[in-house]
């Protein structure tokens, strides 16, 4: 478990990162992205449910800048609301997962070596020998498929990854001295956990945000892919993937435009979070130079 | 040793134990009952109870369990509710296309992933480092099922060299390995993206260890230390992650036979959520879990093989 | 001729310079002593003849071993003289060896990567070696793994992996540093018997002046990437000219000056009576029973105030747990500990008011404060003990300020982070933050043991000062005994959970008891004793 970081002042932290090429060109498109999302909500080339048969499977011109599918809907204007349904998803799984699994995780590691925690680390295991799409399949059986339970099924496969990440960060902190002084000064294990342990594994915590945020998006897609996730009308990019699929030989651009608005978001996020560790990490940033 | 072993099986049967009692629960919870969804809407409230008894729907909760638990612990899976033949024939028929569909795509991933994170961690920096990494920090991003649209647009509907999907059966293994081939490249090329940056971490990591500068200061060159000393100790990081990845590409697997119209586990799993057949639900999660559980106990093992620390340690 | 010849060695490592106009020579049989603090640049020495530096290191000058040039060689040739030519030993001997390959097949791998036999004889040369070392046969088969020896036997195998074929020249980079007293005198012993059979040259570097007036025939003292003197140990230190090595040699003998004031009366501050401490072991199979480590067995003592008591011993005897029972950060298994005359619930845990009254400096001045907040909040973090008493404003500000002062530093510190500070300083900050709710008692566990020997003098002359002026009891961990014996009243001798010996500390040190105390006492390396000696050699 890595070290965190000694502190770096605010301002030089935010220098050290755009002078990282990966944070720089990955926070662009991440941003990029983020405001197509939003642009979704105030304007849209068209409709995203407005149908226009006969004008169906046209390829990109001036007036559907990456063509219509096989309703003639304006495909722009889906991959726009479809960004916000993937974000939106993607966040609030990501943030269930922080939310509920690092005071997990942290809990366990204040109460090491008991009971408790071995109850909440054995938690964490079983929910680990469920493959991640399986609990997102067996939830969206019990509850119907749609958005919210995609993102509950996604949440709950985030929660151990941040109870498991926070926890053995957590105890490598315990050892350390200045635990011991806090500890010395009668600080309650749960003031300490907050006041001293939290700031400290937080650089940790967004590094892995970012790549369960990015792994979010790729799950969601699968989701709508199969049908389990946010429904129509509402687009999706999963969705759009899986009503391509018997066109792609008729309309390649049908499959090829959700499917590369998949790759940029998520090439996106994932190369800022890897700016973001060797920023974080001095010992990385040094190694590199 | 033997110890070790022993208190891994333990926690096997421990984890597989409480994976049984979510899988049973949960599935309990699900609204709909499968004995109305099988007579139709018009059926007679008295049939359905008969059915329910028939089915076994009406002992209570715990002696269902129970009866459930041990049947599998005889290979008795129960009868489906749809198909109306036992659940175990059924799946066996699905497990043997899903589960060699996995150790493919998993042999592919480990033979590209390997050498591909070996010589980027040999040459870290160069140009072939990074423009190797570009490469698998793409392939990370793509989803596996997109994936595979693309390798039917190219590789089936353009060059005709595979067909778009379906499978032949086993009665010939070249033809049902072919069709398996393009799936198991869908669902190995963005695993295999994964591994190699955990490979080429890894090493880099056991590179700046100090017994590697031990081994130089004995007259080692660069590339027998990483050969003879940093690869066997970077390999602890690189089992975890083979072993979770088993886990995703049985999961994409659910997802990749629905490109190609594979008739195995998953489309057997989807089939079976919609028309509430949750015995064969219930059975193929089960046997999923157990496949993940034992492929963890077996990374486990082999931790143990890779690093004599291991042997006599618990947990 | 002499076997290694460094000449005007440079080094500069991403245009900065590590390395000036370096001048070091080695004879056949001789063992050079290199001196320096951290960061002086004695392990860059060592690696720059050895190639084996950090990328983008641009060295410069030259370096003959046997006449022939060893700078500026292509690496496969150097291969070929490392480890066949130039052994080299390093100092941390937990990692230096490959966890997951047994010590024979690394040590014969010296032999079979040099290519000169197959892998049969190497591992009877492997055997052979690792005899030579004292590590027989009996009790070290060649398949045995790292992880099942200790840390001077690792340190043995290291040993044999870098003589296995019997270099023409040694290099020892700190070690013993990582080693118990008694461990390092065994492994020094060895290296000397291993430099006269073999009539190799060793390059023996170090932070400790003691340990090269006892085992090193010359000596180099460097600094800031320097050579500031050289010549033969005796007639050197005997005559230093150069003012550094003179502070140098002055602090590492240093006695602080003491006037603790009469004994205050009052009860002891400390008194731990029959305290026994066990830690259950991981359970190597489940549902087995779990069994029980007892580190702590049954000790007792006292500190009444303004007394200072050292606690000495080896890794693992327990002082630490001791210390850890005593702060109440560990639940006891039995007896008691009473803080100023307040007995600690051994359940509850120690009340704030208890607390308040012993604080703790630790040994690592980089891992002790959280780097996210300033010197203020650290110093002042003790203050969550004393509940809604506590200082707020600007009585806060002053109490800080005063601690701040008392150690030596400025009121101005107060809004600095902790990384703007050296690791002399932060071992002050550590001393203002204990002092910060003026205590009756602080453990010092190790707390001087990580400086260099400058600063460690400054430290221990600040806390002889302090408990001086306010008559403060210290209870001084360390495994270092001429610390202890210049800074502390009374000493406890510890070993395996229990206290071996114990008395006023002059006493203890010129007449010990106990075999173990002798034992100990014997291996530490002293600094006049070893010039006395070597003269008295020189003479004869």
């Amino acid at each position: 478990m890595t070290v965190p970081a000694p502190m770096v002042q605010r301002d030089s932290l935010l220098r050290a990162a755009l002078s990282s090429r990966s944070f720089t060109i990955g926070a662009a498109i991440t941003l990029f992205v983020a405001l197509a999302a939003l642009l979704s909500f105030v304007w849209t080339p068209y409709g995203f449910a407005a149908q226009n048969i006969p004008n169906r499977l046209q390829p990109p011109s001036p007036e559907h800048w990456l063509g219509t599918d096989h309703f003639g809907r304006d495909m722009f204007s889906m991959i726009l609301v479809g960004a916000r349904t993937s974000i939106s998803v993607a966040l609030v799984a990501v943030s269930v997962g922080v939310l509920i699994g690092t005071p997990l995780g942290l809990f366990a590691a204040a109460r090491r070596g008991t009971l408790l925690d071995d109850i909440v680390m054995r938690g964490n295991d079983l929910v680990f020998a469920f493959p991640a799409l399986l609990i997102a399949i067996l939830i969206t059986a019990v509850f119907g498929p749609g958005a919210v339970n995609a993102i509950i099924a996604i949440g709950i496969f985030n929660i151990p990854v941040f109870a498991r990440l926070s926890r053995g960060a957590a105890l490598s902190l315990w050892q350390r001295e200045f635990i011991l002084a806090a500890r010395v000064s009668g600080k309650s294990a749960t003031r300490i956990s907050f006041e001293h342990i939290l700031p400290n594994i937080t650089n940790t915590l967004i590094v892995q945000a970012t790549i369960q945020f990015a792994l979010g998006i790729l799950a969601e897609a699968a989701l709508a892919y199969v049908g389990l996730g946010a429904q129509p009308p509402i687009p999706s990019w999963g969705k759009m993937l899986a009503d391509a699929q018997t066109m792609i030989a008729l309309a390649p651009h049908v499959a090829l435009v959700p499917g590369l608005a998949i790759v940029i978001t998520v090439l996106g996020v994932n190369l800022m979070g890897d700016g973001l560790r060797d920023v974080f990490d001095p010992r990385l940033r040094r190694s590199r130079t | 040793m033997p110890a070790f072993i022993f208190g891994r099986l333990v926690s096997l049967v421990l984890s597989l134990l409480a994976a049984s009692i979510v899988i049973f629960f949960v599935l309990e919870v699900v609204p709909g009952d499968p004995a109305a969804f099988m007579l139709g809407l018009n059926a007679a409230p008295d049939t359905v109870a008969a059915l329910r008894q028939q089915l076994g729907l009406d002992a209570p909760l715990f002696e269902r369990y129970f009866t459930w638990l041990f049947g599998m612990l005889q290979g008795e899976f129960g009868t489906s509710y749809t198909y109306r033949v036992p659940v175990a024939d059924l799946v066996a028929d699905r497990l043997w296309i899903s589960l060699p569909l996995a150790i493919y795509a998993l042999a592919l991933s480990t033979l590209i992933a390997f050498p591909v994170g070996i010589l980027a961690a040999a040459r870290r920096n160069s140009a072939t480092d990074v423009s190797v990494m570009g490469i698998t920090q793409l392939g990370v991003a793509v989803p596996n099922f997109w994936f595979a649209m693309m390798l039917v647009l190219l590789f089936a509907v353009t060059l005709r060299w595979f067909s778009a999907g379906g499978f032949p059966g086993w009665d010939d293994p070249l033809m049902a390995l072919k069709s398996l081939t393009l799936p198991a490249v869908a669902l190995a090329l963005p695993q295999a993206s994964i591994l190699a940056r955990v490979m080429r971490s890894a090493l880099l990591d056991t590179l700046g260890e100090d017994y590697v500068r031990t081994a130089r200061a004995k007259g080692l060159t660069q590339r027998q230390a990483l050969w003879r000393h940093a690869l066997r100790n970077a390999l602890i990081p690189v089992l975890t992650i083979i072993g979770l990845q088993f886990s995703f590409l049985l999961a994409g697997a659910i997802i990749i036979e629905n490109v190609f119209f594979l008739p195995g586990l998953g489309r057997l799993v989807f089939q079976g959520i919609s028309s509430r057949d949750l015995i064969v639900v219930k059975s193929v999660v089960m046997i999923l879990v157990f496949a993940v559980i034992l492929v963890t106990f077996l990374v486990d093992v082999t931790y143990a093989l890779v690093d004599p620390r291991l042997r006599r340690a618990q947990r | 001729m002499t076997l290694l010849e460094v000449k005007d060695l440079s080094l500069s490592i991403a245009e900065y310079a590590i390395l000036k106009d370096v001048d070091l020579s080695v004879d056949a049989g001789e063992i050079l002593g290199v001196i320096g603090e951290s960061g002086s640049g004695k392990s860059m020495t060592a690696l720059s003849v050895m190639q084996l530096l950090p990328r983008g290191a641009v060295t410069g000058g030259s370096v003959l071993l046997d006449g022939e040039e060893l700078l500026g060689r292509p690496e496969n040739q150097m291969c070929a003289i490392r480890g066949r030519d130039i052994g080299m030993v390093f100092q941390e001997p937990m990692t230096a060896l490959n966890p997951v390959k047994t010590i024979g097949d690394q040590v014969a791998e010296t032999v079979l990567v040099h290519g000169r036999t197959g892998r049969g004889e190497a591992m009877r040369i492997a055997r052979e070696t690792l005899d030579r070392v004292e590590l027989p046969a009996s009790k070290f088969p060649l398949d045995r793994y790292p992880h099942e020896l200790s840390g001077g036997q690792r340190q043995r195998v290291v040993i044999a992996m870098a003589i296995a074929l019997r270099p023409r020249l040694l290099i020892a980079d700190e070690p013993t540093t990582a080693l118990d007293v008694t461990t390092q005198a065994q492994i020094l012993t060895l290296l000397q018997k291993l430099v006269g059979e073999d009539g190799m040259g060793m390059i023996l570097i170090t932070h400790d002046l003691a340990v090269v007036a006892g085992n090193a025939d010359r000596v180099a003292i460097m600094r800031h990437g320097e050579v500031v003197e050289a010549g033969e140990t005796a007639p050197l230190f005997r005559n230093l000219r150069h003012p550094y090595s003179q502070a140098l040699f002055a602090a590492s003998s240093h006695l602080p000056d003491r006037n603790p004031p009469a004994a205050g009366g009052g009860g002891p501050v400390l008194a731990v009576d029959k305290v026994v401490r066990d830690y259950p072991l991981p359970r190597r199979i489940p549902f087995a029973p779990p069994a029980y480590f007892r580190a702590v067995k049954g000790v007792s003592l006292r500190i009444e105030r303004g007394e200072n008591v050292g606690l000495v011993g080896e890794s693992g005897c327990g002082k630490s747990t001791l210390a850890r029972a005593i702060m109440a950060l560990e639940p006891i298994q039995g007896g008691t500990i009473a803080i100023g005359g307040d007995v600690v619930d051994a359940r509850r845990g120690a009340s704030f008011e208890t607390r308040r009254r012993m604080q703790v400096v630790f040994q690592d001045p980089y891992g002790s404060f959280n780097p996210r907040h300033r010197v203020d909040r650290l110093v002042s973090e003790p203050f969550h003990l004393l509940g809604s008493a506590a200082p707020q404003g600007a009585e806060r500000t002053r109490r800080i300020t005063r601690a701040l002062e008392e150690v030596g530093l400025e009121a101005a510190d107060a809004g600095k982070y902790i990384h703007e500070f050296s690791g002399g300083q932060r071992q002050r900050i550590a001393i203002a933050r204990a002092l910060i709710t003026e205590p009756s008692l602080i453990i010092l566990d190790e707390a001087v043991s990580a400086l260099d020997v400058s600063i460690r003098a400054q430290i221990l002359d600040l806390l002889a000062g302090l408990s001086d002026r306010l008559q403060l009891s210290y209870l001084f961990i360390s495994h270092d005994l001429s610390v202890v014996r210049s800074i502390t009243d009374r000493v406890l001798v510890m070993k395996a959970g229990e206290i071996v010996e114990s008395g006023e500390t002059e006493a203890v040190f010129r007449n010990p008891r106990h075999p173990y105390t002798r034992e100990l006492i014997a291996a530490t390396p002293n600094l006049e004793a070893a010039l006395a000696t070597r003269e008295g050699q020189g003479a004869r």
